[in-house]
């Protein structure tokens, strides 16, 4: 499996550290809401197909990446910078 | 910095290293490794913004004129520098205390300087076959076109982690970590016992 990091090009996935699920959204830290922690902490959506994903190049420039990739093919559909925010739209 | 001499600094790879001609080099010497040595190795980083005045001030402090784009870099003589992540940079120098000139050009609003000099140990290797031997180590593209000359790339081998300059058409200047670069020295020799390899 490729991924090809948005500063260093393609390299192969023991370069990267998965981070997790890429759709999770963390409340405020004060946020009283428990609801919403507990959605940040166990909801996961476990698509089969598209999936957001967090990845870090750690043996490489340590950038962490949003990533699309498809749980059935490990086809990597999409590769970003982290920084900034923006998810990444999945295509499904 | 402190006024007054440092003490000869020590190589790691002392125990194993022997100059001469090693391995199968009946029908010639395809490679060629040595230790660099130089004085200082910096890692400069920009905060998020502010890439290009850093890129700026390496120029104005070292002469050198990094190309801003992913892995950019320049090798000329005693100096080199190149990226090898977002807004971070390693610069070295044959000669010590380059730090010193940086002390007052980055500002805390720009970005940071840390010396690695005594951190990292630079290995050279050269030749005919150093693509090939390389690419033993590192799964990444060594042909000149997608490695070009002063390029650099962050890489690992066997969770060593290590930057990678080219500085020549068949040449490569290898940082690693200095409590590991024995350890990487030796299988380097043995990957390239097959080609026939000098140490200088």
């Amino acid at each position: 499996m490729l991924i090809t990091c948005p500063y260093c090009g393609p390299r192969d996935v023991i370069e990267f550290t998965y981070q997790g699920d890429g759709n999770r959204e963390r409340p405020q830290p004060a946020s009283q809401d428990l609801d919403a922690w507990n959605a940040y902490v166990y909801d996961r959506l476990n698509p089969a197909g598209d999936h957001n994903e967090i990845w870090q190049h750690s043996g490489g420039c340590r950038a962490h990446l949003r990533v699309v990739r498809n749980t059935i093919t490990h086809e990597i559909l999409s590769t970003a910078f982290a920084r900034g925010g923006h998810k990444t739209e999945s295509r499904s | 910095m402190a006024e007054q001499p440092l003490p000869e600094r020590q190589s790691p790879l002392e125990p194993d290293y022997h100059p001469g001609s090693h391995g199968n080099f009946e029908h010639g010497v395809d490679v060629i490794l040595s230790e660099m040595r130089p004085g200082t190795i910096l890692q400069l980083a920009a905060w998020p913004g502010e890439e290009k005045q850093l890129i700026e001030i390496i120029g104005k402090v070292t002469g050198l004129a990094l190309p801003d784009g992913a892995g950019g870099g320049v090798s000329s003589g005693a100096r080199a520098g190149f990226g090898f992540a977002p807004g971070k940079f390693t610069v070295v120098d044959e000669a010590e205390g380059l730090a010193a000139a940086f002390a007052g050009a980055i500002t805390p609003a720009i970005g940071t300087l840390t010396d690695l000099s005594h951190g990292r140990t630079a290995i050279r290797i050269a030749g005919p076959k150093a693509e090939w031997v390389m690419a033993k180590f590192f799964a990444i593209d060594f042909a000149l076109p997608a490695f070009p000359l002063g390029a650099g790339r962050s890489t690992n081998h066997h969770d060593i982690f290590a930057q990678i300059q080219r500085s020549g058409p068949d040449q490569f200047d290898i940082y690693v970590f200095r409590s590991f670069a024995r350890s990487f020295w030796k299988a380097l020799c043995h990957a390239s016992e097959e080609v026939g390899y000098e140490v200088q």
